[in-house]
């Protein structure tokens, strides 16, 4: 029975779906087969239901159509005021997005759900706002028809002769939590209508007497239940794998569908989807670019690419590929993806040429043994009409696909002129050669010719030097000369020969040349990737890697561009460091903004303030939003390729994943410093207990002798006890002095008070200082009376003396001679301070130097081995340096160079006294 | 003992009174204790001391501003205490007329040789003057104008005997950089202490016998210099 237990995976993906549904608002569609069937009305009746529950109801936009029984309804809901949006000298009513979220009901209610927002509008369309409202937990009822659903807008045109502009995406009523369909007969909505029940906007009333006919009306209430039966289906499927009620074998379809420059590739992806739906199977829309399909006329390229962006927006996954044989491309692409079916379009060659040439279909047909094709008929033709409607017109400006034509002209019209010009020489050259050579001869110049005009210019002027070769041939060569005429019918032949020859030569030429500007083009764009990520993989610190990907995503793709980031409340700020382009200036934050919450990218040409003037990109990494890339398009043409997007999207995750390793190894080097000042902490704190500890012990036991047993201790007691305080107080007072000095010059609250002044001031001052401590230990200055002036502070050297001589007395037995020393070495004044007691343990030479490392461990030497580090600190606050070593006799020698500089001049006096 | 000297300690830790009220009582001196600088000042006012031993340290006013005060109608000796980290205000009570200094912490020792120092160098600024200063080998004869170490004449240049004449008229007090610079050189060289350091350095070589561990130029590091008198 184990296999009827639900599969672990498939029961956490539905936790995880469900938590997901949980987190965001509860979508209700009322669905309709058309106008007038009392959407509004079953919306207001639901709501007036929840409200009697105790919802807090809010009605965002409802659409009465001033119908009396709706408008009855109305009363006493909440109303969220209107948006008014001035717009070509007339006021709209939109609904207010960002009131409706300040205001968070639990539920709201939005009507029309595929209304086209104003210009301006944060949104191009309601379903996006009705889809933020969602994100932010509140549950929303709203109507939709059935014509407006994307996959069916086309069926639908066709059914009723009217084009519908406002579509929703089918994702989007998938994702509805509740579809409530409402169904009236088409008889009683005709009713309805004559008794004036049904009142339709003004603009819309000519259309509506075409559009309500019965005919019309019984296909879209099929429709409507079709797709609602559709919809209970899949709830049913649902459930029943949610019950492990797996009867039959699930095979994961795989569709690819292949679109061309025809017309009929809108309709092929639409009823791909359909298709991928119904197999509930992952679809892939591929165009494969052959070197004919390059030439192709701007209005057919700009319908590829509207067809794929539809294709994406209906959830496919879109590809481009290059390739010289489109049957085998594609067949080979279908291999590697896994495709399980193919889905082609009806050829559309006329049956001779078919028979002639073959056609993709029968080429796939034959070649594709194990996978299933489908191939979908023609639509009708007033769709490719209506497609020019203006969400198409905006999407053409997004790629820019507009701007390029004066150019594309220009150089048409050059290509022409070479090929008369190219013909034109070789009519020359070959006048020049034809007393010496055959005609045949001649006929290869000509071709020569075609072949340079074909690899530079294209096939129109290849074709035409092709022509006006033959003709020139005939003309200036053949006999009669001179004449069109032809003396000997072979050369008819000949002519028919040249020409066919000239024109398989050129079609090949463009051919090459074409594949080789798609490899060039696709390696460009490799390497540019290559170029970034080289450079990021090498690049330390934010600030880096912004400006190379800044530069780098400017210099490839023709934009200005700027990396927003957020600040630590995760509001998007305006960036702090110099070197950005001033392109920032321009970015909206408050877009941004919306961008870097959502995730969503957002501007010009997007679905979100198509409006505005920039392209804010989401930058994500594995661990969530890093920030906003914002562009300034400067040549649309250079994003418009959907390969140049995806190379776009490539640089967009490369820079989120380099920002996110920089942050992560910041992090991971704070965490590391955390740990040491950690460790040193407890290092100091064992340290200083212990120090603190033993003087103390000393300090309480004597002291309290003396205070208790005073009377009974003899003199030489008490002044043993004495002493032991004494010397006990002075160590603490040492220690304190110590960290203390170690805290100051470590939090670099230490200013150098330096003063030009004889080294000697200086070691007479710590001798004196140390002077008690010094009994029995004989130390030799050895200064040259010429020593130069040094820059110090006094008060800190004399501290580094102090140090140096009290390990000296510490590390050293009694009577061991002490050296001081100094030289001038270059520019520098070295000074040494040597002992000759063990000397310092071979490989310490740097550690001493450590905080809190002691030669011996707790030793009878007190210290916190603080000594030399603050010693060390002192010097390098000077600009000199400090080491040590061991003196060839034994003993340690401890060294400091501090670096000499001009002293300043002296007036001196020459009389002396008296 | 009779005609004990008074001493007014001014200094606000408790601990640090006691301890110098016993020691100072023990060696016959009259403690007068005060808690803040008011006290002090109006103690110093009414008791006519022999010496101040006064903590920077305060909690109502600054040290520097009880020196200013004792210095506006007396010039009792006044010996600061003061911890380490308050090394500029230290100099500032040195200019103001403050005679000493202690740095906490200190022994009984180092105490009660300065206070022997400041009591016998105020004095002999009142009393008797026979115009010759001598410590050990060394002696300066003011109106002679003459420096002799062990019997041996000594030649100075004009600067070298300004500033060890200075030095000798403040003997064992302590002269900052800023007072020695104004007094031997002018106004002008307040900011050239490195003059004064090198002719520092040539009046040790010729008045000491090891110019590294000086008998009796001493270098108060940081501050300034004092004339040893015993």
């Amino acid at each position: 029975m184990a296999d009827q237990r639900p599969d672990p995976d498939a029961l956490l993906e539905k936790v995880q779906r469900a938590e997901a549904i949980r987190r965001r608002g509860r979508l209700k569609i009322f669905f309709g087969a058309s106008a007038g069937v009392g959407k509004t009305f079953g919306m207001l009746l639901a709501a007036r239901e929840r409200r009697a529950e105790g919802l807090d109801v809010v009605a965002g936009y409802v659409e009465t159509h001033q119908r009396a029984e709706t408008e009855q309804l109305l009363e006493g809901l909440e109303l969220l005021p209107l948006r008014a949006v001035n717009y070509q000298n007339a006021t709209l009513r939109e609904f207010d997005l960002d009131a409706a979220l300040k205001r968070h009901p639990a539920l709201i209610l939005v009507d029309e759900l595929a209304h086209s927002n104003a210009p301006g509008s944060r949104h191009a369309k309601r379903w996006q706002d009705v889809e933020e409202l969602l994100d932010a937990g509140i549950d929303v009822y709203t109507a939709v028809n059935v014509q407006h659903i994307e996959s069916l807008n086309d069926i639908i045109s066709q059914i009723t002769g009217i084009p519908v502009w406002e579509t929703v995406p089918d994702a989007v009523i998938e994702s509805a939590n509740e579809i409530e369909l409402i169904d009236l007969p088409p008889d009683e909505l005709l009713q309805r209508l004559k008794e004036g029940k049904v009142y339709l906007p003004q603009q819309a009333e000519r259309a509506a007497k075409n559009f309500f006919r019965k005919g019309n009306l019984i296909a879209l209430r099929e429709l409507a239940l079709r797709r609602t039966a559709d919809r209970v289906d899949a709830q049913m499927r649902d459930y029943r794998e949610d019950h492990a009620i797996q009867n039959v074998w699930q095979v994961k379809e795989r569709l690819l569908v292949c679109i061309g420059p025809g017309g009929t590739a809108e309709n092929l992806v639409r009823a791909a989807y359909r298709l991928a739906q119904l197999l509930k199977a992952e679809w892939i829309v591929v165009y494969v670019e052959t070197a004919k399909l390059q030439r192709l006329s701007r209005e057919q390229r700009d319908a590829i690419l509207r067809t794929l962006k539809l294709a994406e927006e209906l959830g496919a996954e879109t590809a481009t590929l290059s390739g010289y044989q489109l049957a085998e491309e594609l067949i080979a692409y279908a291999r590697t993806r896994n495709a399980t079916r193919i889905v082609l379009g009806k050829p559309t060659r006329p049956e001779w040429k078919r028979w002639l040439f073959g056609s993709l279909v029968d080429a796939i047909i034959r070649q594709a043994k194990d996978i299933d094709i489908h191939v979908v008929g023609k639509e009708s033709d007033f769709l490719s009409q209506a497609r020019e409607n203006p969400y198409f017109s905006r999407s053409r400006l997004y790629l820019g696909l507009a701007s390029e034509e004066q150019q594309t002209m220009f150089k048409w019209r050059v290509g022409y002129l070479w090929a008369v010009v190219a013909t034109a020489i070789s009519t020359g050259i070959s006048w020049v050669i034809y007393d010496h050579f055959d005609l045949a001869n001649l006929i290869m110049v000509y071709l020569l010719g075609v072949v340079v005009v074909a690899a530079r210019y294209g096939r129109g002027p290849s074709v035409l030097s092709s022509f006006l070769g033959v003709v020139s041939f005939d003309f200036f060569f053949v006999p009669p000369r001179f004449s069109f005429a032809v003396s000997d019918s072979q050369y008819l032949v000949t002519f028919a020969v040249m020409l066919l020859v000239a024109l398989v030569i050129s079609g090949m030429t463009v051919s090459t040349r074409h594949q080789a500007r798609v490899a060039g083009h696709r390696e460009r764009r490799i390497a540019s990737l290559y170029a970034l990520s080289r450079e990021l993989a090498a690049t330390r610190g934010e600030e880096n890697i912004l400006r190379i990907a800044v530069r780098h995503v400017a210099d490839v793709f023709e934009v200005q561009a700027a990396v927003l980031l957020p600040n630590e409340t995760g509001r998007i700020v305006y960036p702090k460091g110099e070197g950005e382009p001033q392109s920032c200036h321009g970015s909206d934050l408050s877009v941004a903004q919306w961008v870097y919450d959502h995730g969503q990218m957002a501007g010009q040409g997007t679905d979100t303030l198509p409006g505005g003037e920039l392209v804010y990109l989401p930058l994500q990494a594995s661990s969530g939003m890093i920030g906003v890339l914002a562009l300034l398009l400067l040549n649309p043409a250079r994003i418009a390729p959907p390969e140049q997007q995806r190379l776009l999207e490539t640089f967009v995750s490369q820079i989120a994943l380099a920002l996110e390793r920089v942050r992560l190894a910041a992090e991971a080097q704070r965490v590391q410093l955390k740990m040491e000042t950690e460790q040193l902490r407890n290092t100091l704190l064992s340290a200083i207990s212990h120090d603190l500890r033993t003087p103390l012990a000393a300090i309480v036991g004597a002291s309290s002798s003396l205070l208790r047993d005073s009377d009974r201790l003899d003199d030489h007691a008490r002044r043993e006890l004495g002493q032991s305080i004494y010397e006990e107080a002075v160590r603490m007072a040492g220690l304190a002095n110590n960290l203390l000095d170690m805290a100051r010059l470590e939090a670099g609250a230490v200013v150098l008070n330096r003063q030009w002044q004889p080294l000697e001031e200086v070691v007479g001052g710590a001798l004196a200082g140390m002077s008690s401590r010094m009994d029995h230990h004989p130390v030799s200055v050895r200064l040259p009376r010429d020593l130069p002036l040094v820059e110090i502070d006094s008060l800190m050297m004399e501290r580094v003396f102090a140090n140096l001589l009290e390990n000296a007395v510490k590390y050293t037995p009694p009577g061991t001679a002490i050296e001081i020393s100094a030289a001038t070495d270059r520019d520098e004044l070295v000074v040494t301070v040597s002992d000759h007691g063990p000397g310092i343990p071979a490989g310490e030479e740097e550690r001493i130097f450590e905080k809190f490392h002691r030669v011996a461990r707790e030793g009878s030497q007190g210290g916190a081995g603080l000594g030399l580090t603050i010693c060390r600190a002192i010097v390098q606050a000077h600009g000199g340096r400090m080491w040590a070593d061991n003196l060839p006799s034994g003993g340690a020698a401890l060294h400091f160079a501090l670096p000499l500089t001009e002293p300043p001049s002296i007036e001196h006096e020459e009389a002396t006294h008296p | 003992m009779s005609n004990a000297a008074t001493i007014i300690v001014v200094e606000d830790e408790a601990q640090i009174r006691r301890f110098l009220r016993t020691t100072l009582a023990s060696e016959g001196y009259q403690v007068v204790e005060a808690e803040t600088g008011k006290q002090g000042l109006a103690e110093a006012a009414t008791r006519k001391p022999d010496l101040i031993i006064l903590d920077l340290g305060l909690p109502d006013m600054d040290g520097v501003e009880v020196v200013r005060g004792i210095r506006g109608w007396s010039s009792i000796p006044v010996i600061i205490l003061s911890a380490r980290s308050q090394e500029g205000d230290k100099i500032s009570a040195l200019d103001a007329g403050a005679d000493d200094y202690l740095v906490k912490p200190f022994g009984v020792g180092e105490l009660l040789a300065r206070i022997r120092v400041a009591l016998r160098h105020f004095s002999a600024v009142n009393g008797g003057q026979e115009g010759v200063f001598s410590v050990g080998e060394l002696k300066v004869d003011m109106i002679r104008r003459k420096v002799t170490v062990g019997g041996a004449e000594v030649h100075l240049t004009p600067i070298e005997y300004r500033l060890l004449a200075v030095l000798v008229k403040h003997a064992g007090k302590v002269l900052t950089h800023q007072l020695l610079l104004k007094e031997v050189w002018g106004p002008n060289y307040v900011e050239r202490a490195h003059y004064l350091r090198i002719y520092m350095g040539t009046l040790r070589h010729k008045l000491e016998k090891d110019p590294a561990r000086p008998r009796f130029l001493l270098t108060e590091v940081g501050v300034g210099y004092r004339l040893a008198v015993d």
